[in-house]
């Protein structure tokens, strides 16, 4: 017995019975039962169940982009605030460059933000990375917060709503899975209505219809969004950017 | 039975085993990691969940496990009598059942040196807040991504004179005084195994009566965990869909 496939789940409902499934993230097994052991949307591929939080705090995975703020500096590295339950621990040899390590505090300095990647989740607390293109220190721009569940919609399919931001404002936005959204311009009314377009996006992510709804809040703040294609191709050549927070969307698991 | 005792019939119309009509909601604190409202007649809690989030002071860490904190109160203007604020012994006591009673079925042990904060609040009480209360928090769990093996549901069952009434409002809980002093019995019931996680006892009953209460509780609580589920899958501002 299966549940169907994309429905809200609640902890203690049993969504699958028989052996042959697998119980996995938010699951366990009951007897011949696959239980739901976290509130959110079932998925089973494969026979392999597991439940995909649609609410509440925001759980770190492997691969995700976060942006962070230094709040210690250790012997080895940096420990980052990305507003988790624990704190993110981004050692030197993780950073993409000879530090000192007398002089950790040169490269990052209490207060300053980062974009970085999760490079493992381990239950003592995650270990983080900048060693990869388009990670690494935030300088300039300005960091909104908005729930880490609206995250997919703010990025869209494949990165579709974050290039049609990018193409119509020419700012800049890297969308952390945190729920953090750095977005930097060359001017402050720019990032302003960039600003606007996201906090519209999260406002209205259940309406059916998002990308012409954004077209046209877009349109109505006085740009043009058929320039995508345009500023989409011309890669601006700057190393901390480049679509890092669009290469996963949560949802595009399956 | 020969003698039914006086209270046969209940001031506001209800069957004996009857709940107050439940009204559940969540998200309703969209700031919280999780929030719930539970309503019960004219009772009402709100619940918020805020965390799991790094715990201070440091010495209340435990390595092994996050920690589970639940705070209940009762808002000054929740009853007739303006209530002082602030936490006091009934408070306390009922903070820390509620924490025992989800404790059994929340599972923090994936996080580690972390506490899940649980505020319990009551802005308007006839009875029965602790069981309202433990209701909306164990939805505001769910609803901010707690690990949990299940639910929980909970109700206050109680004696009037010679008759079990299930759901006590406050005339039957403190204004009827017809009677001996009534009694009352709140049970939190799990939602899959139905195990008892949380059990008191206010006034006295015979043990023949003591398990038909908790076979009335078991009853109630089916129709709790109805309105628990439907309020759950039914959330309004979250993303059900991908287009």
């Amino acid at each position: 017995m299966v549940k169907e496939k994309r429905q809200i789940v609640i902890p203690g409902e049993v969504v699958a019975t028989g052996n042959e499934f697998l119980p996995g993230d938010g699951a366990y097994r009951d007897g011949a039962d696959v239980v739901a052991g976290r509130y959110g949307i079932l998925n089973i591929f494969e026979k392999h169940v597991r439940v995909i939080p649609v609410s509440g705090a925001y759980y770190p995975r492997r691969g995700n982009t976060i942006i962070g703020t230094i709040v210690d500096i250790t012997f080895n590295g940096w420990l980052i605030d990305f507003g988790g339950a624990q704190n993110a621990f981004l050692p030197v040899a993780e950073v993409p460059r000879y530090i000192n390590r007398n002089e950790l505090r040169e490269f990052l300095d209490f207060g300053e933000s980062v974009v970085v990647k999760v490079w493992d989740v381990k239950s003592r607390g995650i270990d983080a990375s900048m060693k990869m293109r388009g990670f690494g220190k935030i300088d300039g721009g300005m960091i909104i917060s908005v729930s880490p569940n609206k995250v997919p919609r703010i990025i869209g399919k494949e990165g579709s709503m974050v290039k049609m931001i990018k193409g119509a404002t020419g700012c800049d936005i890297t969308v952390g899975q945190n729920g953090k959204v750095w977005i930097s311009g060359n001017s402050a009314e720019k990032e302003i209505s960039t600003k606007k377009i996201v906090e519209f996006i999260v406002e209205n992510t259940t309406i059916t219809g998002l990308t012409e709804k954004v077209e046209k809040f877009i349109k109505g703040l006085g740009m043009n969004v058929d320039t995508v294609e345009i500023v989409a191709e011309n890669t601006d050549g700057s190393p901390s950017r480049d679509d890092s927070g669009e290469s996963e969307n949560m949802e595009d698991k399956e | 039975m020969a003698d039914k005792g006086i209270y046969t019939k209940r001031n506001d119309g209800r069957k004996m085993t009857e709940v107050r009509p439940m009204i559940a909601k969540v998200g309703v604190v969209p700031s919280a990691d999780g929030s719930a409202i539970f309503e019960t007649g004219k009772t009402k809690a709100i619940a918020v969940v805020r965390g799991p989030r790094t715990l201070h002071p440091q010495h209340m860490q435990n390595a092994q496990t996050g920690i589970l904190r639940v705070n209940y109160g009762m808002m000054p203007f929740s009853v007739e009598d303006r209530i002082r604020p602030g936490p006091n012994r009934r408070s306390e006591e009922i903070s820390k059942v509620t924490e025992w009673a989800l404790s059994s079925v929340v599972d923090l042990s994936e996080f580690p040196n972390t506490v899940v904060d649980v505020f319990i609040q009551i802005p308007q009480a006839d009875a029965g807040t602790r069981v309202a209360g433990i209701n909306a928090a164990a939805m505001a769990l769910a609803h901010a991504g707690i690990p949990m093996k299940e639910m929980v549901s909970a109700i206050g069952v109680g004696k009037i004179d010679k008759t079990l009434v299930v759901d006590l409002d406050k005339y039957e809980d403190s204004e009827f005084h017809d009677a001996e002093g009534s009694t009352d019995i709140p049970v939190v019931l799990t939602s899959r195994s139905k195990e008892i996680a949380l059990l008191q006892l206010d006034g006295k009953i015979s043990i023949p009566e003591f398990k038909d209460v908790i076979e009335l509780a078991k009853v109630a609580c089916e129709d709790i965990l109805k309105v628990q589920m439907e309020a759950l899958k039914n959330v309004n501002g979250e993303d059900k869909d991908n287009e």
